[in-house]
């Protein structure tokens, strides 16, 4: 058998099996351009470890929730009775749920984390808008995967909360209430409902979140990754035709990122095993009673990741404008590439206005997040009225404040040897 | 083949090109685009078609449809000043017997409601009225708060402590807090822009029956 030429003359030909494998299938070509070949910034920082964290988690929920999905009862009389199953039963059949419930509230800290270095160091601005809205559409994608997932266990939280949320649709004018009737496919949140949601769940949306990842790290394959100098360092490259401020992929990011994975999986199995309910924050108390059409919980509040949007929803009185403004500002996002005309990328040279933005936003961010657990009531209310104004504001004004000027940004990236 | 010589008679671009040229025949470009934006548009069509019957099985069931058959209550044991409540279309149905003070109440806050003639509110034409109902002791609705669905709450006593003084009697949504009168028409300053729905009914002697319009046939 002919040993096949490797593309790079530095690595010896393959020969037997790897020499066979090799002419059929491009794993070499593969390994070349996307991992030893594929040349990241060198002065990544701890920002940039959340990125392949949201991958591992996503492989973590697929494999739990494959698990699951063996136990589980879809049905409207046996889905909560199967979760208890799974729960006090199934050999292990706890842990599996605790980690795919942990995993899901995991999966948006590591997500919010993600986008919030975005901000920081300006990497949705050109030439990576795209990649940034295959991003975006990620996080879209797991927002409904989550909420079909929490209507699963057929809790009476879970009940309740697909009313609520189903319901926005008939503020929607003219085709509002038959839209409604058609998501649920029947007069209520019914067995039907429960049924669409969980192949929604298993099937569906999976799907369409792995293509999305594909083409998130294909469009960051393309146009590289950004840094915290907000550096195109493909602009200065060596003699090697390589960039100067590169590092291969492998070694050197993929062992930092195992790294990251153990530390993370230290504070993730602690959660697991200590507080899986996180104080009701992941696990919510009124969902350990069966879903009751006839009696709604005394407080209904989505699962901390999204409450946000729904202190938002809940901070306008007109219920028709509250969804429009909630949903305008979960879009808000796909438009930062077009909003943010500064010169510079990265928040370390630009001036006091768009890092003062940016602050007040992720407090806004974080202070909307804990009115939306609480009730609807008194100074909640005009707290959430104030905040979700700094909140459309930080996006209004962007064009305006993020034009000042700039600190001049060096050629070459901040780097100091450990 | 008569058609083919036909087509070399009138020197007919095609024909021509089947005749002479085979693969080096000048391509029509203009023909080309035009026969695949054809192919593409009824494709379109097609799929469109296609997706019909894909969409259309999320529509409620023909068991669904069964299950949200007409449903009755015997008014006559309903005391007044008592609520029952019934399922009809797995909705709540609160029917309330108001006594002559209940509906005494409903005139004196107008002002304090956001649609009090409930003209953009939801409910058949013989409950358009300012008591909103057929018979003005018995008060039909579907105890689903219009703002997001939850269940309001009965609150029918005056001045009830944490809904203030000025409370004449009504429906208290525990979840955002919209408040409605004994007719379910909606307070000011709720987050509820319009008044509970009420369902189709109708009353025959003491029998209501929910989802019968009280003119026509079913709902």
């Amino acid at each position: 058998m002919a040993a096949t030429p490797s593309p790079n003359p530095s690595v010896p030909a393959a020969k037997g099996f790897k020499a066979w494998l090799y002419r059929r299938l491009p794993v070499q070509d593969f390994i070349e351009t996307q991992l030893t070949g594929y040349y990241a910034p060198k002065n990544f920082n701890i920002w940039y470890f959340f990125g392949s964290l949201a991958l591992v988690v996503l492989v973590l929920q697929l494999v739990t929730g494959i698990f699951l999905t063996m136990f589980y009862k879809v049905g409207e009389n046996t889905a909560f009775d199967s979760v208890e199953f799974i729960m006090r039963e199934v050999n292990w059949g706890w842990l599996m749920r605790y980690l795919h419930s942990t995993g899901a509230s995991a999966f948006f800290i590591v997500v919010y984390l993600h986008m919030f270095r975005a901000f920081l160091y300006g990497s949705y601005k050109a030439p990576r808008e795209l990649l940034w809205l295959f991003g975006m559409f990620v996080y879209l994608a797991l927002m409904a995967e989550a909420f079909f997932g929490y209507v699963l266990p057929w809790g009476n939280m879970s009940f309740w909360g697909a009313q609520v949320i189903v319901n926005l649709f008939g503020t929607i004018p003219g085709i509002g209430p038959g839209l409604v009737e058609w998501i649920r496919g029947d007069y209520g949140i019914a067995d039907a409902t429960l049924n669409r949601f969980f192949a929604l769940h298993v099937v569906a949306v999976p799907l369409a979140l792995l293509l999305l990842v594909v083409l998130h790290l294909v469009a960051l394959r393309q146009t590289g990754s950004n840094n915290p100098d907000g550096i195109e360092i493909k602009e200065r490259l060596g003699p090697n035709g390589k960039p100067l401020d590169g590092i291969p992929f492998h070694p050197y990011y993929t062992v930092k990122d195992i790294f990251g994975v153990g530390v993370f999986f230290i504070i993730f199995a602690m959660v697991v095993f200590f507080v899986p309910t996180f104080g009701g924050l992941f696990l919510e108390a009124p969902n350990f009673e069966p879903a009751n059409p006839l009696s709604t919980p005394e407080h209904i509040a989505p699962v901390w990741y999204f409450t946000p949007y729904y202190a938002i929803l809940r901070a306008v009185p007109d219920q028709r404008m509250g969804a429009l403004l909630m949903a305008l500002s979960v879009m808000a996002f796909l438009f930062v590439p077009w909003l943010d005309r500064s010169p510079v990328k990265s928040m370390r040279y630009r001036g006091w206005k768009s890092r003062i933005a940016l602050a007040i936003f992720a407090v806004t961010f974080i202070a909307l997040m804990y009115l939306g657990l609480q009730p609807a009531e008194g100074l909640y209310v005009i707290l959430a009225r104030i905040f979700t104004v700094l909140y459309f504001a930080f996006f209004i004004l962007m064009p305006f404040y993020s034009r000042e000027p700039s600190k001049p940004v060096p050629e070459r990236v901040t780097y100091h040897a450990h | 083949m008569a058609d083919l010589a036909k087509g070399i008679e009138n020197n007919d671009p095609l024909v021509k090109g089947l005749v002479e040229g085979g693969i080096d025949a000048p391509v029509d470009d203009s023909r080309r685009k035009f026969l695949t934006a054809a192919t593409a548009a009824a494709a379109g069509v097609g799929a469109v078609f296609v997706a019909i019957p894909f969409l259309s099985t999320w529509a409620p069931s023909e068991r669904a449809k069964a299950l949200g058959a007409p449903t009755e209550l015997d008014l006559s044991k309903l005391e007044p000043g008592q609520m029952a409540v019934i399922i009809w279309r797995k909705q709540q149905i609160y029917v309330v017997h108001r006594t002559p003070e209940m509906l005494s109440s409903l005139g004196n806050h107008d002002a304090r409601l956001k649609d009090p003639t409930s003209s953009n509110s939801d409910q058949p034409d013989y409950a358009k009225n300012p008591i909103r109902a057929i018979r003005p002791d018995f008060l039909v609705l579907i105890g689903i708060c219009t703002h997001l669905g939850c269940l309001p709450k009965p609150r029918f006593d005056k001045a009830v402590p944490e809904l203030g003084a000025d409370w004449p009697g009504g429906f208290f949504c525990p979840c955002h807090g919209s408040r409605f009168d004994l007719a379910g028409r909606v307070f000011a300053g709720s987050p509820a822009s319009v008044n509970l729905r009420i369902p189709p009914y109708s009353i025959h002697d003491s029998t209501l029956v929910v989802g019968v319009d009280s003119a026509k046939g079913a709902a």
